[in-house]
């Protein structure tokens, strides 16, 4: 896992690299029952579950706006914590919506899917 | 509320690949809404309770209202005029409206995929090299005393899979329900399925190809490295015991999820399970069955396969089916820029595809079918609204485990259904080809062609 | 198109009618075959050909759920053999399981106008019933698996006769079948629950101490009592195993006098000892058919290359797969029925081969009884309906038979009689084996002739030497009235229609049938049975005692 701890003009920040494995939910499930343009659905799908561990270390707390980043393209959503033995340390999950399309690499390896459950992303909180 | 209620009983969910075909829906006829779903699950009830008639235009061209007919008419000519047209979607209807969506593809000689290749299309692929012991859901009720989930958490996708068909119901050699099972689950993080498990089995992530083939070897008596828990996160304990049971029960089940096809090693996940099971069979009755997401997904392999041969990523431009993943494939066909002109029917790849793909698909013209606005539907050349299949339209869904149904609608949409829409946009698109066809090839077989019609 | 047509000049090979290469004219008005016709009548001058009545496959696997397990098994088996489209006709792949489009037009390019799955679940029905929707030009029916129904079988170990035969018509009106379905009875439940084991003899009683012998006798009675138009359909117990001709012989007697019919009998005619390499005894068993005109049977050749096993009988597919060691498909189908499916390579250098490809080539010629041994492989068991014409060149040309001979292992045609064999059919005597007799077989009084009231499904072939070419590509195929291939072109596209029969209940029966299925189904009792929605264009054949 790679940190990098420096000093931006806004004031300290935590980079890491995480392996994001977007997902269904049931509330994902509901919500797009609604209207996948509806807050509702848009709400879930900007919801990143995280490891309470890693966010401790990172200062992060729940409801915080953090910026996912990869080769792909990034996004920004708000963290939740989860309990360290619910998720493992370096793991983060989202439900399936726009956000995690912004980071999803397009090659499929010759087999028509791309590799969409195991993403690995940069995380850096965003500093309001 | 008012006081007219109409009682619908055995109609069925199509959310999910459970196609649960047992709910009672008290349906308001004169506000067209169902207030009441009962034995329907949280997907369930949001599915029958949110699909109310919104007022909205049945046909767009270009966000502007027109009429159903002259949206057909440049949908029709929007499709043939494309060279590399795309038809996706498809998992979320009728076999029926599916049925002329491939139609309409071989007559444009257009490329067709469905929602299986960004779902379990690594385990179709699997398949095909490999097979499958399989059984309907039926058959897990009534004999199954070992159910192995692996990566998937039905709790949430697919709420009453336990309920009804793996877990707790009693059968006819599972009189017991699940006090007559034992229940695995393998998943590389807890969730809302893990209170269900006898074993919880938490691999390394991305490691479930390796666990899978240390089962095979330890079921054909071969020794594993010593470091094997190093290797997968799993202890070798652990993996005996689930081998020896795997071994011994009398039938034995493993269903899998999106948590192997999706992450590293993809059809190579699915393959090493089905081998696994298949290798089972050598000992005791076992099967394996991918636990699938959308309604009628099944249908749409099913109906794909019997009218062309394969089950997705299905290309007609030489005037003949030929198949290839990875090449005609949506996300490669969008990713790459070669599709230009898109059919996108019950399905919103402009939400869930990669960034790359939905870039292109914004750049070409779409025609969409869908009952809601979507992030699809909402910037298509054409747009449809239509009626909700199982809610306002019959037709046929088949279940994960290939079991057909018929549903049995709740009340009448204002808007028209799927097929209906498509057979329009195929009638259109057969004279629109054999006009084409004739101006260009001006043979003998093109004027027999003009001489009959089809019956 | 469905308007009236005259087709002169043509040598008619009608059996039914004992017309037997005469030269006589066909008329045709609306879709049926009448006396005359006006003189505006579209005329097709057959001078230097022959007609036939359209063919009729009475044992195929071509619509439903196995048969598109196996089309998704094996794009290797389609992508050597596609099948392009027209701007009026759908595109399509081959192979020995070809697309359902495909299906249908390939048939009609052999000259057969009617087809009939012969095995299907009930919980599939509306599968198969969709696949033949979109199975063009052809007839079509299907035959529904109900030996290994648990539920009738409870009615039968309860001596419950009444209910069994109530609830039997309701399962045939429920699917929308032709007839039942009998594959290895009482086989499914030592596979699924018996850690795969099987049942290995007719007098063998399971665990409710029910035996195959019973389950046959049963079914044979019943429907046999409720006058079904065709006689059940029986695969019986122990395909394909060395000495299963006993088994074979005594599912025959079980029958009595009453009508049964034998599926793929080639497959059930080898002695020798089990697990052991297999002898013919092609002569045992049609010397026991010739006899007994109450029997008949379908032949199952076996045709060198690719086929794809295909069965409700999961044990036996199991078996196979210990052989190709390649890609198995299992499904169980609950309360009803197994299946497997093995990719498969039938090979003249192979002993076993060989002798399953001459013992079904004896069973042919020893056969006294056209009427009664009819043509079928199986398709695609055996191999591809599409080897149907060269089938016909070796029952109609025994120097290409000896030519053919050659190229096979020796060995084992040193085991049977083939050498021997000198017959050669007729024309007249195809055209029974193909059309007169399987139609007669189904009840079918409007097909397999070309009597005044028939329906107007006709072939017509140039006459040739080389009878494989002949019956490779009718100049002409005509399917309800319509010329469908016309100059060995497709013309048009037609659907076809179903068939099947709606045998009377007491619906009663419902309520006996629905406590079982609430307990031990996946899907709701008022889900089952298939509704009217599903039969587009249909006929039903009347059934019941005359």
């Amino acid at each position: 896992m790679i940190i990098i701890n420096g000093d931006s003009k806004q004031g300290k920040f935590v980079v890491e690299n995480l392996i994001l494995i977007p997902g269904r939910s049931s509330k994902q499930g509901t919500t797009l029952n609604q209207g996948k343009l509806k807050d509702a659905y848009k709400e879930v799908t900007t919801t990143l579950e995280m490891n309470q561990d890693d966010m401790d270390r990172m200062k992060l707390v729940d409801g915080d706006e953090v910026r996912l980043k990869n080769e792909t393209g990034e996004t920004k959503v708000r963290c939740l914590g989860k309990k360290p033995e619910d998720l493992p340390a370096g793991t983060a999950f989202i439900p399936y919506g726009p956000p995690s399309s912004e980071l999803m690499a397009s090659d499929t390896a010759g087999c028509g899917m791309p590799l969409s459950k195991h993403m690995i992303v940069e995380i850096e909180k965003i500093l309001s | 509320m008012s006081e007219n209620i109409k009682i619908i009983k055995d109609a069925t969910c199509t959310f999910c690949g459970c196609v649960c075909d047992d709910m009672e829906l008290h349906v308001d006829v004169e506000e067209k809404r169902i207030v009441k779903a009962k034995k329907a699950c949280v997907l369930g009830k949001a599915w029958f309770l949110e699909h109310t008639i919104e007022d909205a235009p049945a046909a767009m061209i270009d966000g502007k209202e027109v009429s159903i007919e002259e949206a057909i008419e440049e949908a029709a000519q929007t499709l043939v005029k494309a060279k590399f047209p795309i038809t996706y979607g498809l998992s979320d209807t009728t076999s029926e409206a599916q049925r002329e969506a491939v139609a309409i593809t071989d007559y444009i000689k257009g490329n067709i995929d469905t929602t299986t290749s960004v779902c379990h299309g690594p385990s179709g692929l699997a398949f095909q090299g490999i097979g499958e012991s399989t059984s309907t859901l039926g058959e897990v009720k009534n004999r199954a005393d070992l159910v192995i989930y692996w990566g998937g958490n039905p709790a949430e996708s697919h709420p009453r899979h336990f309920g009804r068909y793996a877990v707790t119901p009693k059968g006819m050699f599972t009189p017991g329900g699940k006090k007559d099972r034992t229940i695995v689950l393998v998943d590389v993080r807890k969730t809302k399925s893990s209170p269900v498990a006898d074993i919880l089995i938490k691999p390394k992530l991305g490691k479930d190809f390796e666990v899978l083939w240390a089962l095979r070897a330890l079921v054909k008596g071969k020794k594993l490295a010593d470091n094997i828990e190093e290797i997968t996160g799993v202890p070798l304990e652990t993996l005996e015991d689930l081998a020896e049971r795997m071994k011994n029960c009398k039938f034995g089940v493993l269903f899998f999820g999106m948590g192997l096809t999706m992450t590293r090693g993809r059809h190579f996940n699915s393959g090493a399970l089905l081998a696994l099971a298949t290798d089972l069979n050598e000992f005791t009755h076992f099967v394996a069955k991918p636990v699938r997401g959308h309604g009628n997904v099944t249908g749409a392999d099913n109906v794909v396969s019997w009218q062309t041969g394969y089950p997705f990523g299905v290309n007609f431009s030489r005037g003949y089916p030929r198949f290839n993943p990875g090449e005609f494939t949506t996300v490669d066909t969008l990713a790459n820029g070669h599709a230009d002109a898109a059919l996108i029917v019950a399905s919103d790849p402009a939400s869930n595809f990669p960034k790359k793909a939905i870039d292109h698909l914004k750049s070409i013209p779409v025609v969409a079918l869908d009952t809601k606005r979507t992030e699809t539907t909402k910037d298509a050349h054409v747009a449809f609204k239509t009626s909700t299949y199982g809610i306002n339209t019959t037709g046929t869904v088949y279940r994960m485990d290939d079991v057909p149904i018929t549903l049995r609608p709740a009340f009448e949409s204002p808007f028209p259904d799927d097929e209906s829409i498509l057979t329009g946009i195929k009638k259109r698109v057969q004279e629109l080809m054999i006009a084409k066809h004739q101006a260009t090839g001006a043979s003998g077989e093109a004027k027999v062609a003009a001489a009959f019609t089809p019956l | 198109m469905a308007a009236s047509m005259r087709i002169i000049n043509g040598r008619v090979y009608d059996p039914t009618n004992n017309i037997d290469g005469e030269v006589k004219e066909i008329c045709i008005k609306d879709g049926k075959i009448v006396d005359s016709v006006t003189d505006d009548a579209t005329v097709i001058d057959a001078q230097g050909m022959v007609i036939m009545p359209g063919a009729v496959d009475i044992h195929c696997h071509i619509a439903g759920t196995k048969v598109n397990a196996s089309r998704k098994l094996q794009p290797e088996d389609h992508r050597h053999d596609v099948h392009p489209g027209t701007p009026f006709t759908r595109s399509g792949t081959g192979g020995t399981v070809p697309s359902t489009f495909a299906t249908g037009y390939r048939y009609a390019t052999l000259g057969y106008t009617t087809a009939m799955e012969a095995a299907a679940t009930p919980i599939g029905a509306r599968h198969t019933l969709e696949e033949f929707h979109d199975t063009p030009v052809i007839d079509k029916g299907f035959y529904v698996l109900l030996a290994n129904n648990i539920f009738l079988q409870q009615l039968l170990r309860d001596n419950r006769t009444e209910e069994f035969d109530n609830a039997l018509a309701w399962w045939i009106n429920a699917t929308k079948a032709y007839t039942v379905k009998l594959v290895n009875p009482g086989g499914d439940e030592p596979w699924k629950g018996k850690k795969n084991s099987n049942v290995a003899d007719i007098d063998e009683k399971n665990d409710e101490g029910l035996s195959p012998r019973q389950i046959i006798e049963a079914f044979i009675t019943s429907v046999d009592k409720q006058g079904f138009p065709k006689p059940p359909h029986i695969h019986c117990n122990n395909l394909g195993h060395s000495g299963n001709y006993t088994t074979t012989l005594e599912t025959m007697k079980t029958a009595g006098d009453m009508r049964v019919h034998l599926a793929h009998i080639q497959f059930h005619s080898y002695g020798g000892e089990l697990g052991k390499n297999p002898t013919s005894k092609a002569k045992e068993i049609i010397e026991y058919v010739n006899e007994h005109s109450n029997i008949t049977c379908d032949v199952g050749q076996v045709m060198f290359g690719k086929a794809t096993i295909m069965t409700a009988d999961a044990p036996l597919a199991y078996v196979l797969k210990g052989h190709t060691k390649g890609k198995w498909i299992n499904a169980d189908t609950e309360c009803e029925s197994g299946c497997g499916i093995v990719p498969f390579n039938y090979q003249e250098h192979i002993f076993i081969h060989t002798l399953q490809w001459a013992i079904g080539l004896e069973l042919f010629l020893m056969s006294k009884d056209p009427w009664r041994v009819l043509l079928s492989t199986d398709h695609p068991n055996g191999g591809s309906f599409m080897s149907y014409p060269k089938l016909i060149k070796l029952l109609m040309d025994k120097s290409f038979r000896r030519e053919e001979m050659k190229r096979v292992n020796q060995s084992a045609l040193d085991q049977c009689s083939l050498r021997d064999l000198e017959r050669e059919y007729t024309l007249n005597e195809i055209a029974i084996i193909t059309r007169a007799g399987p139609a007669k077989v189904l009840g079918l009084k409007n097909k397999g002739h070309l009597g005044v009231g028939a329906d107007a499904d006709i072939t017509i072939y140039d006459e040739m030497e080389d009878k494989e070419m002949m019956f490779n590509a009718p100049r002409y195929v005509i399917k309800s009235g319509h010329t469908i291939i016309s100059n060995h072109e497709f013309v048009t596209d037609f659907t076809g229609k179903l068939l099947h029969i709606e045998p009377e209940y007491d619906n009663k029966i419902e309520e006996v049938i629905k406590p079982f299925f609430e307990s031990y189904y996946s899907i709701e009792f008022s889900n089952y049975a298939v509704n009217d929605d599903y039969l587009h264009d249909h006929e039903v054949i009347p059934s019941g005692k005359v």
